[in-house]
């Protein structure tokens, strides 16, 4: 099965006086999948339930395969849907929740036990909702998605309920499954690295708006706007100076992403780009270290600025709080503002 | 040990307060060995004491019939208020509210007129009834559906369905009933005990029902009248523990 094209036209929706979405244009390939990105309230939740039909625009166009189906219900639109919050049916068994859709179509109930196998879930048809996990409500809920065999499949922050390490499998098992069937699928999240793992492309929202709409690698590398360079991983803010295209950092020169007129700026820093050597001569300064798996976080003061750097955890019994070390940065391109 | 005492005092206080009318009502009835095999012999029973027997089928026709427009009216409406107009909640939730506010006395004042209107365009019949009832059932029927709807997240459940191609009917019928059984069988027991025992708004609009036979009766066969009620009572008691068996029994499933 090979997916459709999905066009989000002018997509505007107003809550009073809040503008939730702000003309929103997205176009998503046939068999995409786009994941979007932003913090809570910038509009991600609301583009996705207008596209399924739970919402109504203020103004826009909704086009699938071509079809303007901006005033269609939801019923009609043919689109599976995962919820954040659990959605099975509590009345109804594993099976007959992913049957649910196709009694409504009349289709055989076959696909029922092939969307549950494909979800790893065979064995498990006759269990209830409660005798169900979250990670297996959430893959039912998924298989109840498919079965019917959408044009586009919405996953609204299906992964954002569950354990860090069933979130990682589910993740990974979606894309694996999506990939599989070729749906066009838009997935919502507020967390940067499932967005940026899963998706063919990733697009950051702020107010009702995207603001970058670009492969997972290229919105993390090379970020648009000051916002999406923030949001996406965290980053130093840290005086800099303009010239040219290239900008001072802490004594480096560091190439420009965009451009920028001369001058003092802030520059935006990610902290895997900056090593850190003890050096008894600097006057930077280890404040605090954290141990964090294989690697740690060091937080280094220098010239009364605070800079959070990333460290291989080898690297950290010798940089203990009032260590004087030297701050080196990777030459990758960097956003200022 | 101060306070085990004091607790079993209550208890024995309460129960005795409630058990002794129960109790003499029970003494009553029984002097004349006569009385409670009457009650099980229907033919008898109508043959003897016509009036007490219109009385009965007059209160089982009313409790029927409440139940029915007590569902039809408030299970859809409290879920699509749910769905989809939930800044009324709160209005919806104070009108349904206001009858218990209201002493029925009072709501005969105001039922008076509207049941002349009743009265000429549907006639006399008790079964006329039905309809105050329904808005007196309303404070204990909206609780028992609303406390229902409140144990799911209808809203998600509807979303669901209907992305998978479901019509608003399908979602009412299909998703959200099944998932609120028992919140309508307590509406629906409690709407029959509450109709069984009604008196005042039958007395007053000079309509028949169990309660008004019971109490006619009570001026001319003070026994048997004592015996109805308590087997009045006794259906009370067995609807309502009904009620809890089925409440406890879902909380078990879920």
């Amino acid at each position: 099965m090979t997916g459709v094209a999905v066009h989000l036209d002018g997509l505007r929706r107003t809550f009073g006086t809040v503008h939730a979405l702000a003309d929103l244009d997205l176009s998503i390939s046939p068999g995409e999948l786009i994941a979007l990105l932003g913090p809570s309230g910038c509009g991600k939740t609301t583009a996705l339930r207008i596209l399924a039909g739970l919402e109504e625009a203020t103004a826009g166009r909704v086009l699938v395969d071509g079809k303007d189906i901006t005033r269609l219900p939801a019923s009609k639109r043919d689109m599976g849907m995962v919820f954040q919050a659990y959605s099975l049916f509590p009345h109804l068994n594993a099976q007959q929740n992913v049957e649910f859709g196709l009694r409504l179509r009349k289709r055989s109930l076959k696909r029922a036990a092939e969307m549950l196998e494909l979800v790893g879930l065979s064995g498990f048809e006759n269990r209830y909702p409660n005798q169900l996990s979250g990670g297996q409500q959430q893959r039912v809920a998924l298989a109840r998605a498919l079965a019917i065999e959408p044009q586009v499949l919405l996953l609204d922050e299906p992964l954002s309920a569950l354990d860090a390490k069933v979130r990682v499998q589910l993740r990974d098992e979606i894309r694996r499954i999506q990939t599989e069937v070729g749906t066009t699928t838009l997935f919502v999240t507020h967390d940067q690295e499932e967005a940026l793992a899963i998706a063919d492309r990733v697009g950051v929202m702020k107010s009702g708006k995207l603001e970058q709409l670009a492969a997972p690698a290229e919105v993390y590398l090379r970020p648009a706007t000051p916002f999406v360079a923030d949001f996406v991983g965290i980053s130093n803010r840290l005086p800099g100076v303009v010239e040219g295209d290239t900008v001072q950092v802490l004594g480096t020169k560091l190439p420009l992403v965009g451009t920028h007129a001369d001058g003092a700026v802030t520059a935006l820093i990610r902290p895997e780009s900056i090593q850190v050597s003890p050096d008894p001569s600097s006057s930077a300064k280890v404040l605090t270290s954290s141990f964090l798996g294989s690697l740690s976080r060091v937080t280094v003061t220098v010239d009364d600025h605070l800079v959070v750097a990333q460290v291989p955890s080898g690297d950290l019994p010798e940089l203990t709080q009032g260590t004087r070390v030297r701050l080196t940065i990777s030459p990758l391109a960097v956003v200022v503002e | 040990m101060a306070r085990v005492a004091f607790r079993w005092t209550v208890l024995t206080v309460m129960g005795v307060f409630f058990l002794l009318p129960l109790v003499a009502m029970v003494e009553f009835s029984t002097r004349d060995p006569e009385t409670w095999p009457l009650l099980l012999n229907w033919p008898k029973l109508s043959a003897d004491y016509p009036a007490l027997a219109v009385g009965i089928l007059a209160s089982l026709a009313q409790a029927a019939v409440t139940t029915v427009l007590m569902l039809v009216l408030l299970v859809p409406t409290a879920i699509w208020v749910r769905l989809r107009l939930p800044k009324v909640r709160p209005l919806v939730e104070f009108l349904c509210l206001l009858p218990l506010t209201i002493p029925a006395i009072v709501l005969v004042v105001g039922l008076a007129p509207v049941y002349a209107w009743v009265n000429y365009f549907v006639g006399g019949s008790s079964i006329t009834l039905v309809f105050a009832y329904t808005v007196l059932v309303l404070p204990f029927a909206y609780r028992a559906v609303d406390t229902g709807l409140s144990a799911i997240d209808v809203k998600t459940l509807a979303e669901a369905a209907r992305s998978l191609g479901s019509g608003w009917f399908t979602v009412i019928v299909r998703v959200v009933l099944p998932n609120i059984r028992s919140a309508v069988l307590s509406a629906a027991f409690l709407t029959v005990a509450l109709v069984l025992g009604e008196f005042t708004i039958a007395s007053l609009l000079h309509r028949t029902n169990l309660q008004v036979a019971i109490e006619f009766l009570g001026k001319s066969s003070a026994t048997v009248s004592v015996a109805v009620s308590l087997a009045a009572l006794l259906l009370a008691f067995v609807l309502l523990i009904v009620l809890s068996i089925a409440g406890s029994w879902k909380g078990k499933k879920s």
